[in-house]
Formats: structure tokens, C-alpha cells, sequence
């Protein structure tokens, strides 16, 4: 299309010392790139066979009469589509990278104001009070939902045997870090240890569940193994996965989320189709394994179990 | 060899070859789909598989130029249109993923997304900007625009991949590694416009080999 020639005098012509540097500069650059992807699978591969805890079966729970009657999620769902970003943020990382994770031996450090401070060992957690399998509702932040049998027990268990003095209000949650077993967790972009909390009321409400199993298991280290919080009428995130730390404590304590990102995640995230994501609509969910989109209920659906404790409260304000 | 080179890049085959590489993404995202394996969410990963190909195309389509005038190969050309209508193929597949397997021709709710929701807002904006540098690849429609017009329409694609960038670093949670990635890509490969643009501006008025005529600017995008 275009025949003029330009006409380069010889100053103009770019030394070749100079482009074969770009020449190596861009073939670095693609190489990187190359290595980057690589890296990952390489890596795994090179990891060998995994090492860490693995599902254990469960036996001696009751079912419990209240659970949902929808269809209940497939497992190899729920166990290789996850968020648990200290395990990297793709969805199929935390089952790829949590092969490893040691959760033997565990105890849960129960602490802040409550007259019985306590080292809880994994045996005894198990232990503290009859299992239930509970089929609960479970809504992602992201727009989808999955329904999830888990084991475990309502969480006021913990709170009575602590005994908590008339001073705390809220407890704080603390899931288990450590880099060595989480070396993917440094692109995650968020801080960690990964932290939660409940109002008081919010944790002696008999739907929130201490966890330790599901599906007839003790849970997956990818599902938040050995022991993990389920909150059903909250956005899944609420719900702390590998607790090392319970801590009853006066004022609201900080929560991950909305210390990462403050205007797009508040304390309570209860479930509610009304209150968008800044970036999202929160009014119609996909369940995994639908084609359609179904619209999202009021706090998930619990709302005559908990709407009960947030009367008289602005939800667009206390998002 | 750059003779050797030369014959390669004219040769008819090695288009068929190209063509047929740029169609790996699609046969391995249909071969999963056979095999049933496109994770839990199978629509956010035809989502997410598509919309990264469209990035990915942009940046290789973006890539040409620099090649070409660092390698000295300026025949690289001849495969310029065809991965910028890659690039486009790949979008329309990603805005189809949104429009029928995400709402499923729900078009008030998609709308009011493109409204509101500012990283489709700027994904959008990305797409209706490839839709004229599709639609004027053609050869009939560089002489109908004519050679300078066609180019200043066709530096729309910065506008698009700047788009398709900040649309995936708006739509992410917490992790910016691949958006920051992409980003730097994009980044480099822009400023190695300017700065190309910027030295033949130099040469034009220092050394004046070139009295009238300046250095075609169809030769930058």
C-alpha cells in the first residue's frame, strides 16, 4: 500500500549491539512469561505424593430435622472449587496445593475474656457435644451457592464451656498460618493470619456451626480441615475456615475482608439480594451444577432463624 | 537465513499453520467441555477462558509492529489481520458466554449491568470498539477509508486492549497478579509506540534526510 522508501543514512541505522538487546530483552520477556505459567505445574509435580491429613469417615452423627431438602451439591464440587486464598486464588488451587497440609496434631486456643481460658486438642473438640449432619444452604459472596451436608455442632457449645464474662460482646476468630505451609498465599492480596467475627448473639444462634466434617467425612484440608465456622445466613467468607484462635473480645474485631477492601466488605455480610457488591449484583445466585440463575433469599433463606437479631438495623449501612 | 525466514513468512502454509494455532484455545476449551471437565462452574470458566484468549490475541496482534521493526521482518504484516480477527473472534465467543450461558438473554439485567457495573461498563466499551476494526479489515475497506484514515481508526485496538485490562483488574477480588501482567504487557508495548514515534520525530527534524516526505505513520500502529 505505502511504496515510499524512507531513506536512512547510516547514523540513523540502529547498532546492532543495540537491537539485539531488544531482541534478547523480548525473548526474555516471553521466556519469563514461559516459566511463570510452568512454574506452577512443574512444582506440583515435582512435590511428589502428598503428605498432609486426609478425610477420615465419620460415624455416631444424627441428622438433623431441619436441614434443607434441596438437592445436595456433588463432592467433587464442593472439594475442588473453593476459596481459601492462603492455598492460592484460582478455584482449583486449594484442592491442587493443600495436598500437604499437616492438621495432626491441632488444638484451638480459646481465650479473651472468658472465666476458663483453654487449649482445646482436636480429640476433645470432637467430643464437646453430640455431631449433627446439618444440610445447610451455603452463598459465596461471588454469586454462587452450593448445598453442603456438613457435620458439627451448634457453636454456643464452645461458648458454654468457656464461660465468657458479662464484657465481651463479640468473638474473633483466627484461622491457622504459616508460610512454609502456604507458600501460594503471597499473591493473595489479602492479609493473613485470615481473621473473623461474630456478634454475640450472632454466635450463640443455633444455626452457626461449629464444623469438623461433611459429606459422612472429617472435612477436606481444601474445605477448611480439621475445624472451620459455618454460618449459613452469612456470605460464605464469614465463615472461617482451619480455626486455630477463638478470642471473646469487647469491641467489633476486624475482619479480613473489610480490612483488605473496607467499601466492599463490612462486619455482618449477612445474605441479602437488596444490598449489592459495589462491583456486582447480589440478586440472583448461580447453584453449581444449574444452568440458570436463581434469585438469592434474605439471609439465605434463614430468615426466620436469624432476621430476628438485626431489627431496627440499617442493612445498607451495616453491610 | 533471513532469506530462508522470508520464504517462511510468505509462504501460504505457514498462514494455514497460524490459523490453525490461533484455533488451540477454542479445540482445548471444547475438548474439556467433552470431557466434562470446565471445574464446578462451567459458565465462569468459558467466561474467564475466553475473555483471557481475547487479552492474550490483543497483546500478540499488538506484538507485530515491534517485531516487525526489531526483527526487521517486515513481512510479519501478512499476519497482523488475522490475530486481530482472532482477537475479535475470541471476544465475540466471551460476550456470547455473558449474553446466553451468564443471563441467558435476560437483556434488562445485562443493560443495567453495562450501566452500572463500571468493569462491564469498560468491557463492553472494549467490545464495541474491536466491532468497526472488524468489520474494516478488508482490503476493500482500507481503499474505501484510504491508508491514513484506516490507520487512525485502527489505534482504536489501544483503546481496546487498555479496556480489556482494566476490565479484568476491576472484575478481580484481591489477586492482581494476572491483571498487573497483562497490564505491564500492554504497557510495554504502548510505550514502545511512543517511544519509537518519539525518536522518529527526532530523525525527522535533526538529520533531514527526509525533507518533505515524513516517515509514514502507517508504518506505527
Amino acid at each position: 500500500m505505502d511504496k515510499r522508501v524512507p531513506q536512512l543514512s547510516y547514523s540513523e541505522v540502529t547498532p546492532k549491539g543495540v537491537y539485539t538487546n531488544r531482541r534478547n530483552f523480548l525473548f526474555g520477556l516471553a521466556a519469563t512469561g514461559a516459566a511463570v505459567s510452568g512454574w506452577k505445574s512443574f512444582s506440583r509435580w515435582m512435590s511428589g505424593p502428598a503428605t498432609g491429613s486426609v478425610p477420615a469417615p465419620l460415624s455416631g452423627f444424627t441428622k438433623w430435622p431441619d436441614s434443607t431438602t434441596e438437592p445436595i451439591t456433588p463432592e467433587k464440587d464442593v472439594t475442588t472449587y473453593n476459596n481459601f486464598y492462603e492455598f492460592g486464588t484460582d478455584k482449583g488451587d486449594p484442592s491442587a496445593n493443600a495436598k500437604n497440609f499437616r492438621t495432626t496434631p491441632w488444638t484451638v486456643s480459646i481465650e479473651g475474656e472468658v472465666k476458663k481460658p483453654l487449649k482445646l486438642h482436636m480429640d476433645d473438640i470432637m467430643k464437646l457435644a453430640p455431631l449433627e449432619e446439618r444440610i445447610y444452604r451455603h452463598r459465596c459472596v461471588e454469586a454462587w451457592s452450593i448445598v453442603v451436608p456438613w457435620i458439627g455442632y451448634p457453636f454456643s457449645n464452645v461458648i458454654k464451656l468457656a464461660e465468657p464474662t458479662p464484657k465481651a460482646r463479640y468473638v474473633a476468630f483466627e484461622s491457622y498460618y504459616s508460610m512454609g505451609q502456604m507458600p501460594e498465599s503471597v499473591s493473595a492480596g489479602i492479609p493473613f493470619p485470615y481473621v473473623e467475627g461474630l456478634r454475640m448473639d450472632e454466635a450463640m444462634n443455633p444455626l452457626a456451626l461449629l464444623c469438623v466434617g461433611m459429606y459422612g467425612e472429617t472435612l477436606p484440608n481444601q474445605d477448611g480441615a480439621p475445624v472451620r465456622m459455618v454460618i449459613p445466613w452469612k456470605y460464605g467468607f464469614k465463615s472461617a475456615k482451619s480455626l486455630v484462635k477463638i478470642r471473646f473480645v469487647k469491641n467489633e474485631p476486624p475482619t479480613t475482608w473489610s480490612l483488605a477492601t473496607p467499601n466492599e466488605y463490612g462486619f455482618y455480610a449477612n445474605v441479602n439480594p437488596h444490598v449489592d457488591h459495589p462491583r456486582w449484583s447480589q440478586a440472583t445466585e448461580r447453584r453449581l451444577g444449574n444452568f440458570f440463575r436463581r434469585p438469592t433469599l434474605m439471609f439465605n433463606g434463614y430468615s426466620d432463624q436469624v432476621a430476628s437479631m438485626y431489627t431496627g438495623m440499617d442493612l445498607r449501612k451495616n453491610f | 537465513m533471513k532469506r530462508a525466514l522470508n520464504s517462511i513468512l510468505t509462504s501460504k502454509w505457514t498462514k494455514v499453520v497460524v490459523f490453525l494455532v490461533c484455533l488451540v484455545p477454542l479445540g482445548v476449551l471444547l475438548w474439556k467441555g467433552y470431557q466434562g471437565d470446565l471445574t464446578a462452574n462451567p459458565i465462569e470458566f468459558v467466561e474467564h477462558w475466553t475473555g483471557d484468549w481475547t487479552i492474550r490475541f490483543l497483546i500478540i496482534t499488538l506484538c507485530i509492529t515491534p517485531l516487525r521493526k526489531m526483527l526487521r521482518l517486515p513481512l510479519l504484516i501478512r499476519f497482523r489481520r488475522m490475530l486481530g480477527l482472532f482477537a475479535f473472534f475470541y471476544v465475540c465467543l466471551h460476550f456470547l458466554s455473558w449474553v446466553v450461558l451468564d443471563h441467558f438473554f435476560n437483556l434488562h439485567e445485562m443493560w443495567t449491568d453495562v450501566l452500572k457495573r463500571r468493569y462491564i461498563t469498560v468491557g463492553f466499551t472494549g467490545f464495541v470498539l474491536l466491532l468497526p476494526l472488524a468489520i474494516t479489515s478488508t482490503a476493500g475497506w482500507i481503499r474505501r477509508l484510504g491508508g491514513k484514515q484506516w490507520q487512525l481508526l485502527h489505534r482504536a485496538i489501544y483503546f481496546a486492549a487498555i479496556a480489556g485490562v482494566i476490565h479484568y483488574y476491576w472484575l478481580v477480588k484481591s489477586d492482581e497478579t494476572k491483571p498487573l501482567q497483562y497490564a505491564w504487557m500492554v504497557g510495554i508495548l504502548l510505550a514502545w509506540r511512543i517511544g519509537y514515534w518519539i525518536y522518529g520525530r527526532r530523525q525527522r527534524s535533526g538529520v533531514r534526510t527526509l525533507p518533505s516526505k515524513e516517515p509514514s505513520t502507517a508504518e506505527m500502529a
